[in-house]
């Protein structure tokens, strides 16, 4: 009985992505390798090179989205893993308290954050047009239809999903393991670098796994905050599909995107070690 | 002792911390300004003064209003679900060694890279394959097919950071399987499963893009609001959006005062 | 502790997969490639015959229900027109909001449609272009009886009668209309707008908003060149692409926008922009520095239609539904509420009617709306607004690449 335990726990999970899921993708996959257009019908022609074309036509969107998507996830863990670290030891009693205002503005529409973003952000409104008529800033500076702007929306709207899951393996570490090591390497930052980080890297790694991903693959953030020349992949899949119903190239793109950002994933857990963490912990 | 380099710090980081919270719910700042605009016309764009009269008729556009009901109906429902099976997978995960472990990382990690727009698309084949009718319960199926992975990666998280030790001790002292569970290792990793659920309900709550495709002609909140953008959202969006971030905080300070109390 | 130093751990971390896990993944893709294996079907349809349609038809009767799909904000909230069809008719209605973009709706009705299986809806509203040309191509549309449109044919303005998207209304009749024009911030455009090369002047650069639609921002390409889109060929479309990746590369736009163009504007993070005539009628009723112009070299007209897609429940209630929205007091209803461009000249008659009659705020409305080019454009207007370019299959595959290359590079 204890054996079959993990089978049992996955049971109902692996059904769910067996059936909604694996098979929607292996028929994506199927279509990936297909040529026509939606009106004559789509035929089955292992055209490998809709990849390779595909991969041509839009390599600068690709690298593109890696990029700010990357840039996206350090900020997110720069700025996140303080956050979570200060609730994690300090938040005391009300460390779910802080981690529900966190989220908090993220229950109400997306919609309605961007454009507030928008009418805070406007060239001369609130926060800019004030500076500018101070002469703290030149005339024609604008933080919208920017690169900044994208990747500080993906920032911004991806950030809970890195400090939650920090916060849920720091605070799993005993503060007292902190006072110790204190008292032993008597430096703080020493104590944290050796003992506290090497213990958060499960969620770091998570942390990771769920913002660098879905910012990377992420369409509305270029879409709405992006000026030209910020078009990301995502994007681009969104308009091979609906537009121009080239369901082939949308689906290759998106195949190649999951296999870039599988790449990334795996090349960065291996650098953290974490599969032996992961393990080493479990024993 | 702690050193007083010690405390400063830590007051820096509390700062840091509120900073951050701050900036996190600024637009909502203007969000709620928003829903006391006397606009004249459509659109809610420009300060024409104070009124209360969106409040008053909040519930003025039916389909608005169901369609707010809908996503709350359907965040709670998918959430408890994805919590359940999401919980299960990252005990699984995080803990065992089984055969079929590196594909389900792997799927996993597929649901959470797929772009919405495929998983939204491919969903949508499947239900009209199957002949399946489309409306909330299709919403809620591809709900937490996107949660799930997030719940999972979560507890996951949390998982390895345990003592198995514990639960053998437990075992020991002739707890049953089901009270070892509930008593030793649930308590452990709550952190884990709340967080989870935290962003599985924020997830569901504020999807568009696949429910767009699953809805058949249900309305969620998000499609209703993105539906209007073209002609203007109306002030009673602020106002749901407002009272549902007011409840929140409500709920908030109840919790903060609660954990007070206890000793 | 360094992690990559620890020689314990980078044995642990470099020991290869197994093979048979590998294997078995390997076997599992194999297994659902193979099963997925089979194509999409096409879905060609030809060209509804005279006497096919007519018995259609006439195997059709009214069954005192009708299902309609429309955009957000198109219907007065308290549902006025279809209260009045009720009480005409004594046909229920059901009424969803759930069309957004046609492209996205489009893409959740293909598949549908494609396996047979019905939308639930009897009318949907749908604007011309691309994807209203796809659903006329894949047979999802089905011909109207225009014997059972008396209103439609009565009322209509001559220019909705002749559509060169819908020849002979065979599919389709208009919903409501709108122009793609310019748009400009009169805070900081202190010149009279009225030319399509404003749009390309380098005094405004980075000032500029262009639609990111291939369709709009191909017509203003060519437009602003001389040809007209509606007669245009492969040729004229890449000089319109190449005067666009001119304008780009001089840095002259800012964005290329879907439908946020109008919160720029209005706010002065651009001071000109492509723009639909409604959004800037919205502004302006809220006091925001905005001016509307369809520009001398012309401009775009859309249209967003009535159809009745296959497999309708309900198609001849659909049908007296349609047509019933074509009484002029009802249209005038209508249009009040939506406030774009009605397909029935004689609401503003009706308009200035009411307003002599009224009082107060109500008056003033009324004589807004009346008075405006916006929502009655002139003769001089109509002349030189042009539809969308008409393409096939074929030749979208090579019009979308030349625009979106720019719009999406």
């Amino acid at each position: 009985m204890r054996r079959l335990t993990p089978y049992l726990l996955a049971l109902p999970s692996w059904m769910w992505l067996a059936i909604f899921l694996v098979v929607p993708m292996a028929a994506m996959a199927s279509v990936s390798l297909q040529t026509g257009n939606a009106i004559d019908g789509f035929a089955m022609t292992f055209s490998f090179s809709n990849y390779a074309d595909a991969l041509s036509t839009y390599s600068t969107q690709l690298v593109r989205s890696i990029v700010y998507g990357g840039l996206a996830t350090v900020a997110m863990l720069l700025i996140g893993y303080p956050v979570a670290y200060w609730i994690a030891f300090k938040g005391g009693r009300r460390k779910s308290v802080y981690l529900f205002l966190l989220l908090l503005p993220f229950f109400v529409s997306f919609v309605l954050r961007t454009i507030s973003w928008g009418f805070l952000l406007a060239d001369n409104g609130i926060l800019f047009g004030t500076l500018k008529s101070w002469g703290a800033l030149p005339a024609d500076f604008h933080v919208l239809a920017t690169t900044f702007a994208v990747v500080a929306g993906l920032t911004y709207n991806w950030l809970p999903f890195m400090i939650l899951p920090i916060y849920v393996s720091l605070e799993r570490v005993d503060p007292r393991t902190v006072e110790a090591a204190q008292d032993l390497y008597a430096s703080r930052t020493a104590a944290f670098r050796r003992v506290v980080l090497p213990l958060s890297l499960p969620g770091v790694f998570a942390g990771v796994l769920m913002t660098f991903v879905p910012a990377t693959a992420d369409p509305v953030n270029a879409q709405v905050l992006g000026g030209t020349g910020n078009t990301m992949i995502g994007n681009i899949i969104q308009i091979e599909y609906l537009t121009n119903l080239d369901y082939p190239t949308a689906s290759a793109l998106s195949f190649t995107l999951m296999a870039l950002l599988l790449v990334g994933i795996f090349i960065y857990a291996k650098a953290l070690g974490t599969e032996n963490v992961l393990e080493a912990a479990a024993r | 002792m702690r050193s007083r380099g010690g405390r400063v710090g830590d007051r820096l980081l509390h700062a840091y911390t509120w900073l951050v919270i701050l900036w996190l719910s600024s637009p909502i700042a203007v969000m709620i300004m928003f829903g006391f605009n006397d606009t004249p016309s459509k659109s809610n764009t420009s300060w024409h003064g104070f009124t209360l009269k969106w409040y008053r008729e909040l519930f003025e556009i039916s389909d608005l209003t169901t369609a707010l009901r809908n996503s709350i109906y359907i965040a709670v429902i998918s959430t408890i679900i994805t919590v359940v099976i999401g919980t299960m997978l990252g005990l699984a995960l995080g803990r065992y060694r089984f055969r079929g472990k590196g594909a389900t990382n792997f799927l996993v990690f597929a649901a959470i890279s797929t772009p919405e727009l495929v998983m939204g698309a491919s969903l949508l084949s499947l239900f009209v394959s199957a002949n399946l009718p489309r409306d909330a319960i299709t919403i809620t199926i591809a709900h937490v097919l996107f949660s799930l992975s997030f719940v999972t990666v979560t507890v996951r998280a949390r998982v390895v950071t345990l003592d198995p030790s514990m639960e053998e001790a437990a075992r020991d002292l002739g707890a049953t399987t089901w009270g070892t569970f509930r008593q030793v290792t649930l308590p452990a990793i709550l952190p884990g499963v709340l967080a989870g659920a935290m962003l599985a309900f924020a997830l569901s709550i504020d999807d568009y893009v696949v429910t767009s495709f699953v809805n058949g002609s249900t309305l969620t909140f998000p499609l209703w609001i993105i539906g209007s953008v073209k002609t203007g959202i109306p002030p009673q969006v602020n106002v749901m959006g407002t009272l549902i971030f007011g409840l929140g905080v409500l709920i908030a300070i109840a919790n903060a005062v609660a954990a007070r109390r206890r000793a | 502790m360094d992690h990559l130093r620890n020689p314990a751990l980078l044995r642990g971390v470099t020991q290869p997969r197994t093979r048979r896990e590998a294997f078995r993944i390997a076997g599992l893709s194999a297994a659902a490639l193979a099963l997925a294996a089979c194509g999409v079907q096409g879905q060609k349809a030809a060209p509804p015959k005279a006497d096919s349609v007519k018995e259609f038809w006439s195997k059709q009767t009214k069954h005192g229900k009708v299902v309609f799909a429309n955009w957000p904000e198109y219907m007065p909230e308290d549902k006025g027109p279809l209260e009045a069809f009720t009480k005409a008719t004594g046909i229920s209605y059901e009424y969803k909001e759930v069309i957004n973009e046609n492209a996205e709706f489009f893409g959740k009705a293909d598949p549908v449609l494609r396996a047979g299986q019905p939308l639930g809806y009897d009318i949907v509203v749908m604007t011309n272009g691309v994807q209203l040309q796809h659903m006329f191509e894949l047979g999802y549309a089905i011909p109207l009886d225009h014997s059972q449109l008396p209103n439609f044919a009565a009322n209509a303005g001559a220019k909705y009668k002749e559509r060169s998207y819908d020849p002979g209304n065979t599919y389709t009749i208009p919903y409501m209309s709108g122009m793609t024009g310019i748009a400009y911030n009169t805070k900081h455009v202190k010149d009279d707008i009225t030319s399509i090369e404003a749009l390309f002047d380098p005094k405004y650069k980075g000032r500029v908003g262009m639609m990111a639609d291939a369709q709009e921002i191909a017509n203003f390409g060519m437009i602003a060149l001389g040809i007209d889109p509606e007669n245009s060929t492969e040729a004229d479309w890449r000089k319109a692409g190449e005067k666009l990746k001119a304008q780009r590369d001089a840095g002259i736009v800012r964005k290329y926008y879907d439908q946020s163009y109008i919160d720029a504007v209005s706010k002065g993070d651009i001071w000109l922009s492509m723009a639909w005539s409604g959004d800037v009628f919205q502004r302006q009723l809220a006091g925001e520095p905005v001016e509307f112009v369809v520009p001398q070299e012309g401009g775009t007209i859309w249209t967003d239609n009535l159809l009745i897609p296959k497999g309708a429940a309900n198609p001849v209630d659909a049908l007296m539904l349609m047509d019933f929205l074509y009484r002029p007091d009802i249209a005038a209803e209508l249009d009040e509420y939506v406030q774009f461009v009605t397909p029935v000249p004689a609401v503003q008659d009706l308009f200035k009617e009411q307003a002599a009659t009224a009082k107060g705020e109500e008056k003033k409305a009324l004589e807004a709306l009346v008075s405006s080019p916006l929502m009655f454009p002139s003769e001089a207007d109509y002349a030189k607004l042009r539809s969308y370019t008409k393409l096939t299959t074929a030749q979208e595959q090579v019009f979308n690449p030349i625009f979106q290359s720019i719009t999406q590079a």
